[in-house]
């Protein structure tokens, strides 16, 4: 019986529920010091003095650090761009850590960095990308001396014409909001520096990165450089990248020679972890009376915040390589800049620039269907790339579409929703006082997924891009999986199990997965980029198939038949066409590490083994989204009544894990769209800074999911599996707003930036969309 | 997240929270369901010298009848507000209203008291002792007074109970059957209000905004124009407009927030009148 394909309850979940999960906070070896730091109050400044006196004196301080006290560690980030530990002389957003306090107890600390007085001198901030850019914006950076740190200008010559000779041309602008990822679990930083090495507890998707870049950084050999996330509570790509409490924990531990620790507030996490989205774009379309799309062009502009990550820097690439979305359009042209704000850092947030991709086309595809008074699915459907025309390349080199069936999925959404029903209910809602507006709203997504092939990550500052998997049988037949996948909140320990299961005739109960220890996982790479099942469960698979037939030979040898004959079924093997024949697992297992047990030319301890799978290319889960909002024309208050989701993830692992990721992905894809915006006013305060004003909704507020697949298979890995880990998070914004448009479509609304407050709708149902 | 230091007292009754207010004066605060307290503490926003506990004195919980009202103890928590069978029928206005405070967790934890002395415009219960014209009962070393709804509220977290006083107990007239209608526009479940009216009809109707000025109010404008029997129409115009200083905050301008307020009560009074 296959267990890929089944509904099994995770592996993960008994711990976690009954309160035995190990976090880092959870931690705390003997002698552990603890860190509060000292944060700007202002976006952009002169650090003008900071005096630690009464704080080094107080009770229980072992050392309050400024800048000065790290002058020999190096700024993190991109090459001129650095950002530095502390900072010096210049803070550029509001909660850059100026100092650095370490005591006996964490009430010692918050108490002795508060004793800390900063003088700052306020220069003028830019905290939006148009402030930023606008004329005599002072810049972050005066080594730059610019905003715009990077710009990748639309060169093709041929878009213009192509846009000129349309029949029908349109050119918009649109906003994508800067979010805050919030995982459950803040960031925190564990470090024990002591004669033997470094140890680094810390919460992060990429244990491997983190201990080759911390070895590098410290100059410190990677075999005594160990790195360890243990259980982690949610990262959305926040946890993917470097800040400065990483490497500065470490050097503190070194010099004090204890283990010192630094948990991070909710109020700190929301300023201080990076954010997503974080764009503006222009857009220019070209098209024909039917509604064909003729010529795209797409200027990006994301806002970097304070200080470029370079997987911040990377984002309007990803943004710009799915511009065209599912359609077949002629002439693609894409350019971009990358541009420093008074605001905190911004890096991959779920999707990482897909989303803004799908939300900007899925957006314009609507706005050229009301030009035309064209049904939205209809001009979806005259624009699909065909079934037959994979694999299709696009105007991007990284992207060739491996497979799908767009048609098909619509197909799917409109058999689970009723289009013409509430189509008509729509039209009836108008004019009765006691019903709310309805609008209906479609996304046909696809996005970029199963970060694995060679390059993919490497200039991203990651090793390569393969994902490890490694089988090791234990003597007693049962065996553990180690990944260098690391999960957080995602399920892999199932999925692989799962997969794993299936390859080597074990029991899935006698499977374990193991993750997120350098010292106990080969090499690895992390969680990220919808890799983990279609990269890393591949390499299981593959590992797990080498390791059944070492197996074989070894039962082979004990059931006196042909290696070719033996099969592998419930933890047993057996001779084909005499079931009767057969040697347990355990006995193989047991045998395979007694010399005098085996076959000629099988080395005792043979059943391991560890496979580096790199897949050949991107995959490109894609999916139908459609959504019917709901519109209170008193308040302008909006809520999803109804969300219907038709996702193409190739071969799905684990069906309830697999919906667990849209429906998480959807949630968070409802909040950009209605709820979630970081805010900052003129000065660069955040005016959004705790959960009371960040609004993150809960499960009162979302509706009920109803789900539906399709399945193109990819070619990429044997599994066949895409990846579907942040599928919701891209097709869920703009079917929403899609859906918001339409609902007030007849008052000549046409474009609504998110998040869709009840204020703003308000305005636009009472001053009729002027 | 964590608060500065403070002095720990537990006050085991009414007289011994008094004591400890007195020997402590300005230095010193009282600690209910701390649900509003302590994340100011842990903020540090707020940090108190000296917290007496009272969130175990026992004999300040209850809620009974007594003649033509209701007695709730200051330290009932919202959930046996909530969940009381009194109120649910001689008062349910109070109950349904605690029922819409946070989430589980906040009820379980917070206090009519504690919301009522914190005297925050955006929070509910105090638009049920408004529009109801409860009587506030508080207890000082001078003794004990009464005050009025009306003048209980000065001002941005400021009350008339002194330094050295307890709320004790809020005495609710009964709603003898009279309709009443809470409104409560948020953006999540859980949320506080963007703006909310309480509005109870009868023989002496009352009409309340949370979130519509720097403390709870009483709109008496709305309130005279619902006794002199005005439509809903003209009710929440009077409030609306009688509001003389709105916030104004990412989720409401001051003219949104006059719609929702003019618009609540409206539907509040149209509510409480069927
Ligand atoms: C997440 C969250 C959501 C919330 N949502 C809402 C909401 O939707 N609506 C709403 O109305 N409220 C809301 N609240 C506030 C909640 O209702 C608080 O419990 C309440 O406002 C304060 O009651 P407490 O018992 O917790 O008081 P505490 O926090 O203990 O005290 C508050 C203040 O009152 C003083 N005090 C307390 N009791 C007395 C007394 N008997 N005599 C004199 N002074 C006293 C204290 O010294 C302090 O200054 C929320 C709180 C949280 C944390």
């Amino acid at each position: 019986m296959s267990l890929v394909g089944a509904k099994v309850l995770r592996k993960e979940d008994p711990n976690l529920i009954t309160g035995r999960g190990q976090f880092v906070d959870d931690l705390s070896p003997a002698g552990t010091a603890y860190v509060a730091f000292v944060r700007s109050n202002e976006a952009h400044g002169r650090i003008t003095n900071v005096d630690t006196a009464e704080a080094v004196a107080m009770q229980g301080v072992l050392a309050v650090w400024t800048a000065s006290d790290v002058a020999d560690l190096p700024g993190l980030g991109v090459p001129g761009l650095e950002r530095p530990l502390l900072a010096a002389d210049k803070v550029r957003f509001v909660g850059e850590s100026i100092a650095v306090v370490v005591a006996e107890t964490r009430a010692q600390a918050v108490d002795a960095a508060e004793a800390v007085l900063v003088d700052i001198d306020p220069l003028p901030a830019s905290p939006t990308i148009q402030s930023a850019i606008a004329e005599g914006a002072a810049p972050l950076d005066e080594n730059v001396g610019a905003n715009v740190i990077f710009m990748l200008p639309i060169e093709d010559p041929d878009i213009d014409p192509a846009l000129a000779a349309a029949p029908r041309r349109l050119s918009t602008r649109m906003e994508n909001n800067r979010c805050v990822p919030t995982p459950i679990e803040t960031n925190v930083v564990l470090a024990d520096w002591g004669p033997s090495g470094l140890t680094l507890w810390a919460t992060h998707q990429a244990p491997h990165h983190l201990r080759n870049t911390v070895a590098t950084y410290f100059g410190l050999a990677q075999d005594t450089t160990r790195v360890i996330t243990p259980d982690v509570g949610g990262g959305f790509g926040a946890k993917i990248n470097f800040t400065p409490d990483l490497f500065l924990v470490p050097a503190l531990s070194r010099a004090l020679r204890r283990p010192v620790k630094y948990t991070q507030t909710r109020s700190e996490n929301v300023l201080m972890m990076y954010h997503g989205r974080a764009q503006e774009v222009d857009i220019d379309v070209g098209f024909d009376d039917d509604g064909s799309l003729l010529a795209l062009k797409v200027d990006v502009y994301q806002d970097n915040g304070a200080y470029a990550d370079p997987t911040g820097m990377g984002l309007p690439a990803l943004t710009t390589t799915m511009a065209a979305g599912c359609y077949k359009i002629p002439k693609v042209a894409v350019g971009w800049k990358n541009i420093l704000t008074n605001a905190t850092p911004v890096a991959a947030y779920r999707g990482a620039g897909r989303p803004e991709a799908a939300f900007y086309i899925e957006r314009i595809v609507d706005m050229v269907a009301d030009e035309l008074g064209l049904d939205p699915v209809e001009i979806r459907r005259r624009n699909f790339i065909p079934e037959d025309e994979f694999p299709y390349a696009t105007h991007s080199e990284i992207a060739v579409y491996d497979s799908g069936n767009f048609a098909g999925a619509l197909d799917e959404l409109l058999n689970i929703m009723d289009y013409p029903a509430l189509v008509q209910e729509k039209a009836a809602a108008i004019d009765d006082p006691t019903k709310p507006l309805l609008g209906i709203g479609f996304a046909t997504w696809l996005e970029i997924a199963a970060f694995g092939p060679p390059g993919a990550l490497e200039g991203f500052g990651h090793l390569a891009s393969w994902e490890s998997g490694q089988v090791r049988v234990q003597p007693d037949g049962s065996a553990i999986i180690y990944t260098g996948a690391s999960p957080h909140g995602q399920g892999t320990v199932t999925t692989l199990a799962q997969i794993a299961a299936d390859e080597l005739g074990i029991d899935f109960d006698k499977i374990s997965v193991r993750h997120g220890d350098t010292a106990t996982v080969v090499q690895g790479i992390g969680t990220m980029g919808s890799r983990a099942t279609a990269v890393a469960g591949e390499s299981v698979k593959q590992a797990a198939t080498k390791v059944t037939e070492k197996a074989k030979l070894i039962a082979a040898h004990l059931l006196e038949a042909n290696p070719e004959d033996i099969e592998v079924n419930d933890d047993a093997f057996s001779v084909k066409g005499t079931p009767a024949k057969s040697v347990p697992w355990s006995e193989v297992a047991w045998k395979s590490f007694q010399n005098l047990e085996l076959p000629e030319g099988v080395d005792p301890g043979s059943l391991e083994s560890t496979v580096h799978n790199a897949p050949p290319n991107f995959s490109f889960p894609s999916g139908a989204y459609g959504c019917v909002v709901e519109i209170d024309k008193m308040s302008g208050d909006t809520r999803v009544r109804d969300m219907y989701l038709v996702d193409d993830c190739g071969t799905v692992i684990n069906p309830l894990l697999a919906e667990g990721q849209v429906h998480g992905g959807v949630a968070q894809g409802i909040a950009q769209a209605l709820y979630e915006k970081m805010e900052y006013d003129a000065n660069g305060q955040p005016l959004t800074a705790t959960l009371v004003d960040y609004l993150v909704p809960g499960a009162p507020d979302l509706p009920t999911y109803t789900s539906s697949r399709t399945t193109t298979v990819t070619p990429n890995n044997s599994l066949g599996a895409k990846g579907i880990g942040e599928s919701g998070s891209v097709g869920a914004p703009p079917a929403v707003v899609n859906a918001a448009v339409d609902a007030l479509s007849h008052l000549g609304v046409r474009h609504i930036n998110m998040p869709l407050t009840p204020q703003k709708i308000f305005s636009l149902l009472h001053e009729g969309g002027a | 997240m964590i608060p500065a230091a403070f002095e720990y007292k537990k006050a085991g009754s009414a007289d011994e929270a008094i004591a400890l207010l007195t020997e402590y004066g300005d230095e010193a605060k009282l600690l209910a369901g701390g649900h509003s307290l302590l994340p100011l503490m842990k903020l540090r926003l707020a940090r108190p010298e000296v917290l007496i506990d009272i969130g175990n004195v026992a004999d300040l919980s209850y809620v009974r009848e007594d003649g033509d009202h209701i007695a709730v103890g200051a330290l009932t928590r919202h959930r046996d507000v909530e969940r009381s069978d009194v109120l649910r029928s001689a008062l349910p206005v109070l109950a349904h209203v605690a029922s819409t405070v946070g989430d589980p967790q906040v009820r379980n934890r917070g206090t009519i008291g504690g919301s009522i002395v914190h005297g925050d415009p955006a929070s509910d219960l105090p638009s049920v002792v408004l529009a109801t014209g409860a009587t506030l009962v508080v207890r000082g070393s001078g003794g004990q007074r009464e005050i009025a709804a009306a003048d209980f509220f000065v001002d941005f977290l400021e009350t008339a109970v002194a330094a050295d006083e307890l709320l004790t107990e809020i005495k609710f007239p009964k709603s003898n059957g009279a309709g009443w209608s809470f409104q409560k526009f948020n953006r999540r479940a859980q949320d506080w209000a963007i703006v909310g009216a309480t509005v109870v009809g009868g023989d002496n109707p009352g009409v309340s905004l949370v979130n519509m000025g720097s403390k709870p109010e009483l709109s008496v404008a709305a309130t005279e124009a619902m006794a002199s029997g005005a439509s809903p129409s003209d009710v929440g115009a009077a409030a609306a407009d009688g509001a003389a200083n709105p916030p104004e905050d990412l989720s409401a301008n001051v003219a949104y927030r006059r719609h929702l307020a003019r618009s609540l009560v409206e539907r509040a009074v149209a509510e409480a009148s069927n």
